[in-house]
This record gives structure tokens, sequence and C-alpha cells, in this order.
């Protein structure tokens, strides 16, 4: 799939050219995006916007503030719950999950 | 246990503008910005600031960013400014002024500053409606991060909510990215922010719906359209609703500065619908009511970030004077020189609002 | 009261003439035109000002002023026209091209970018549009990405016309 991102622009130059593409996962699937990046926004340019549903009324939360601060975009990253991929930049090889529900953590081994 | 002459949280137009402040006048300085870039809103705006020369008028706001970065790695370079980004400070103990953060997700510590600068911005508030929680709805602040950092358009057709300078801005930058906009919504009678921002717009085919709000937000999964409906002077519903075909609805109904930090320490706090919520009472030299916290920015009182350059600076400035006595001359010369734009930038009938709301909160001096 | 409305949500009306506009005489003979500026608000900005290289408009006593202009000094360069964050300012040359017609130079930051020769579409306050103009010229004055489109259009809608499109 093509990922949806601005290739040009009157005023900015993302200069994506220079940008390193990292494959990562998401629910499974391989996508691609930028190494750097916050994770949001590579699954906001591969077209997903759920990325985890409420405990009790199961509906679906996304892309909020942008800023850290408002919980909407938990999901779960390399098994790690409550991840705000809002600020968390994406890494080679990320194992990105849909969030069901209040996050479980799993101690370590 | 790190410690730190002066800790500037927030590394947006104020932090930085405080950082670099006292770093001039031979601080050690710590900021630290929960982002993944510095420079907060700056760096997300393509458009040309307005104001004097002072505050770089005619230049774009991402290029502002740029000239306080330079500055900021001329004092990294002489070891005064030490940056953490992706940091985010998550309390203040005011028994003993230790400030506890975490980088990443999962990195946490702790740090004592012997002063505080709060530069913590602002953050969007909500207004409610039928699915307004569906993905898709998001704030402008975030649709201009999405395409204007990043460069991922955050749809193909937003609705705006709100005809503030933010709702007008991002409206505008939407399209730059290519994104129509199907229209704004405005609650009031006329638009809240510069009528020049809003002719930019019009004349490029966009609709403002002056007197109108969104009923509800359309979808399942995902938001696929909106219904928005007239309202009359004591905002109840008038006439039909009007079905809008967008894929995005951007909310920019204003924003609400962000004081949890400020509470935590006990600063003494008002709520000032002027300001947009509450902020922490201040003297003229932005501290605050505890003795080694001082605030700037947004944080202070929502405003623009070329008054936010001008808020920094003073912080930075008084809190490093603070311990640098030698630095107290600087301080009255620049500080006056400071308020003088500050006065500029608050004249006329569009700083009406922010005089009355400054009015309630400053104070001579803490004594 | 409609023009109250329209005005409130960003649109000059013929009413409320807060442009300030050159005197007929002057701007009939003024080879490269003269500046118009729509900024009918009181708000703290003044790059106009500073980005004019003959001092034309003129210096602000205090930096709320609304624009004012010294037309004896305007040569119709176009500098303010791309330096005003509000893009408020146009440039319109009545004595170009054939008696019913002439230039205007509007800022311009959208793509597609025009260029000299193409025809576009020219958009009224409302974004409607009244004409279909040929582009005779781009500059792009302070290198910054706001280009300065130099269009021919009516004489008769100089007044009118605010913004072009490429179709």
């Amino acid at each position: 799939m093509t990922r949806k991102i601005i290739r040009e622009h009157p005023i900015l130059n993302f200069e994506h050219e220079n940008k390193k593409v990292v494959k990562f996962t998401f629910d499974g699937r391989e996508m691609e995006g930028f190494e750097g990046e916050p994770i949001a926004a590579a699954l906001h340019s591969n077209g997903v916007q759920v990325y985890r549903i409420t405990p009790k009324q199961e509906r679906t939360r996304g892309f909020f503030c942008a800023i850290g601060k408002c919980s909407s975009c938990f999901m779960i990253v390399d098994g790690v719950p409550n991840v705000r991929t809002c600020v968390t930049a994406l890494e080679a090889g990320m194992k990105v999950e849909t969030q069901t529900g209040m996050g479980i953590l799993k101690p370590e081994e | 246990m790190k410690t730190t002459e002066i800790l500037v949280v927030g590394g947006g137009p104020a932090g930085l503008s405080a950082a670099i402040e006292a770093a001039s006048l031979g601080c050690d300085v710590t900021l630290m910005d929960s982002d993944l870039k510095l420079g907060g809103q700056l760096i997300k705006q393509t458009h040309k600031f307005f104001g004097s020369r002072e505050e770089f008028a005619g230049t774009r706001g991402f290029e502002i960013g740029n000239l306080l970065f330079d500055e900021v790695e001329k004092y990294k370079k002489e070891g005064k400014l030490e940056i953490f980004s992706n940091t985010t400070v998550t309390g203040y103990y005011k028994e003993d002024g230790i400030v506890s953060y975490t980088i990443g997700e999962e990195t946490y510590d702790l740090i004592k500053p012997r002063r505080i600068v709060m530069a913590t911005g602002a953050q969007e508030k909500r207004i409610a409606f039928r699915n307004n929680d569906l993905p898709g709805v998001y704030g402008a602040g975030a649709v201009q991060t999405l395409m204007n950092v990043y460069g991922v358009a955050p749809g193909e057709k937003v609705l705006m909510i709100g005809a503030g300078n933010i709702g007008l801005i991002v409206s505008y930058q939407l399209m730059q990215a290519g994104v129509k906009v199907a229209g704004v919504v405005e609650a009031m009678p006329r638009i809240g922010g510069y009528w020049v921002h809003a002719a930019k717009i019009r004349r490029l085919g966009v609709p403002v719906y002056l007197q109108h709000t969104i009923t509800e937000a359309l979808g399942d999964k995902v938001i696929e359209g909106a219904v928005i409906q007239e309202i009359d002077n004591t905002f109840n519903l008038v006439g039909e609703p009007i079905k809008v075909d967008c894929d995005t609805i951007c909310m920019a109904i204003g924003l609400t500065p962000t004081c949890e930090l400020l509470w935590s320490a006990g600063c003494e706090m008002k709520f000032v619908p002027q300001l947009c919520g509450y902020v922490a009472r201040r003297d003229a030299m932005m501290r605050t009511s505890h003795p080694d916290i001082w605030v700037a920015g947004d944080a202070a009182g929502i405003e623009e970030a070329s008054a936010a350059m001008v808020e920094g600076r003073i912080a930075g400035l008084a809190a490093a004077a603070s311990l640098k006595p030698e630095g107290c001359q600087m301080l009255k010369d620049k500080s006056a020189e400071y308020l003088k734009r500050l006065e500029n930038l608050r004249a006329g009938e569009t700083g009406a609002k922010i005089r009355c709301g400054l009015e309630q909160v400053c104070c001579e001096c803490w004594g | 009261m409609m023009n109250e409305k329209l005005f409130n949500s960003g649109i000059l009306t013929e009413e409320r003439q807060k442009a300030v506009i050159p005197p007929l005489d002057l701007w009939e003979k003024k080879k490269n035109g003269l500046v118009v500026i729509e900024c009918p608000q009181q708000i703290p900005c003044n790059p106009c000002h500073d980005s004019c290289p003959t001092g034309a408009i003129m210096a602000f006593e205090n930096i709320i002023d609304i624009p004012r202009i010294d037309y004896e000094k305007c040569t119709g360069c176009g500098r303010c026209v791309a330096r005003c964050p509000g893009l408020a300012c146009f440039v319109v040359d009545l004595t170009w091209g054939e008696e019913d017609e002439a230039l205007m130079k509007l800022p311009h930051e959208m793509l597609p970018l025009p260029q000299a020769g193409d025809e576009v579409a020219c958009l009224n306050r409302m974004g409607e549009e009244v004409h279909r103009g040929k582009v005779i010229n781009v500059t792009e004055p302070w290198k910054d990405c706001t280009r300065v489109v130099h269009v021919s259009v009516p004489k008769d809608m100089v007044m009118t016309i605010r913004a072009i499109k490429v179709v």
C-alpha cells in the first residue's frame, strides 16, 4: 500500500527522501514508516486510525492531542501497554498492537 | 541525585527563550521537553508571524524556531545548557523541591533544581457532541503536528470547529497541505481570530458558519461526517440540521493553560476566563507566589507565541538574576525593554481581553 | 445587517471601505501600479512598513495602527504583498494593457503554482470565480515561498478580485 504522506507542499520541504524507511508490524501486518517519527504518524500514513478499544463501552480511540497528554493513543508496543504512540519514536522491527481494554503489565522474566 | 541551577519545564517558544536568557547570565540550565522535537508550537507554524521586527514579524514560525535553536546550540556548546527531549516532568514535591521526570516511557529519575521556569504551554479544550470520541476528531494543534512536522495529512476533508486564530490558521495550512476544508463552524456572531486570517480562507472559497455549532459527529468506528446547526444569541438550536461531508473534525475551540505542576507546588492559582482557565498569580517579572518558581508562555495565560517568547525571556532573566546578584542590572535594563514590547503586543482592541485577564492575576511584587 | 455578518466572517463589503485606496487621478497614471491594503482591524503588526523600500508605507506611530500610505512614493514593487502575514496587500496597475484591462499583483501560497502564460481562475472575496485571467509573471520577492502573481483582469473588477486558483 502506498503510504499517504504529503509529497509536495508550497512552503515545507519534508525531505522524505532523506529519511530512513523501517519496517514494523501492526497487529501482525507488516508496514513501513520513517525511523524516528511518532508511531501514531506512521500508523496514520498507513491508513490506520483506530489505536485502542475502551474497556467498558468498547469505543474506538485514536490520535487526539499529539502532545502525550490525553491517553487516547495508547497502544501495546513490543509487549508494553499504555504506550503514548504520539510521542514515542518508531524503531525498526517494532511490534505495535491495538490495545483492547486496560493495559496488562507482564513482569519481566 | 541530579542537580541544576535552573530547570526549564517545556521547550516551546517560552521555555527556549527562558533557557537562553538564563544561560546568558551564566547559570547552569537544564531544559526538559516532553515531545520528540523541541520547539513546541513554533515548529508547526508555516504562516508568517505578526508583531514587530523584534518578534520576527513577517518570518515563518518554524524559521523563528530555528533562530532560537541556533542560540540554544551556542549555550549547549559552552556547557551552560543541557537539553532533554522526550522527557516528561511528572511531579514537583513541594516539601523538598524535588522534581520527578520520565525519559520515554520507562526511565524514571529525580532532579533537584534551585529555580524553575514553568513553560508547560496549553492543551485543547473540548465540547460535548455525540461521537466526539471517535478517531477522526483531532485537536487543531495535533493536526498541525501531523501535517507540518511529519508530513502526514490527517484526512481528505476537514470540518474545523472554532474560528479563533488557531482554527483560521490551521484551515489555511490544511489547504496548503492539499486537504479540503468543508467549512469553519463558529458559535459566536463573529470570528474570534484576526480578520485577515479569515479573509485569506474566505477568498479561497471556505465557508464560515457564524452562530453555528456541531451537534453530532457521524460514523461507527471512525468519523464519516458531521451535523451542524445554527444557534441563536442564547445558544439555542434554531433552523434545520445541516449534514456536512467530512472525514476529520478538527477541534479549535480554545486552549487552556497546563498547570498541574504549579498546583503541585502550591502556587496561588486563580480562574481567569480571559486567560482561558486557571493560571498562577505572578508579578511583573513572571514570578509566582512560590519564591523559586517562575511561569511563562501559554501556561501563564493563553496568548500568542510572540508574547510567549518575551515572557520567557523575562522569566529566564529574573530566575537567573535571583542566583547571580551581578545579573540584577542586566535584569533591570533588559526587562524594561521586554515589558515595553509586551505592552505593544497587547495594545488596541485585540489586546483588550488579555489586558483584562492580566489585571486579575498580576501583582506588583511578592515582597 | 447582511454586510455586518459578512464582515464578521472575513469579507470586506462595499459599505465598509476600510481598504486603503489610492487617489484615483494618481492611480490612473502610475505605471507599475499602486498598493491597496485591506487590513481593517487594529492588530499589533507592522512588517509592511519594514518591507517597503521607498517608505511609501509610513512608519507606525503605534504598532496596532492601520497602515497609512504615501502614494507619491509607492512604486508598485510588490514587496509588501509578499511580506504581509495576513496577505492583505495587493498592487493594482490601472495603466496596464488595453483600455478596459488592469494588472493585479496578488499573493499566492498554494499548490499548484501558476506559471507565466497560464490561464487562472480569479476569485472574489467569497471565493467565487468571477473571471479567467492570464498570468503575466510570477515573482518571489523574498525568496521565502510567498509568490506574487501578476494577472490580467478587467479594470472594473480590481476591487472585487482577491485571489487566483490554478485550474
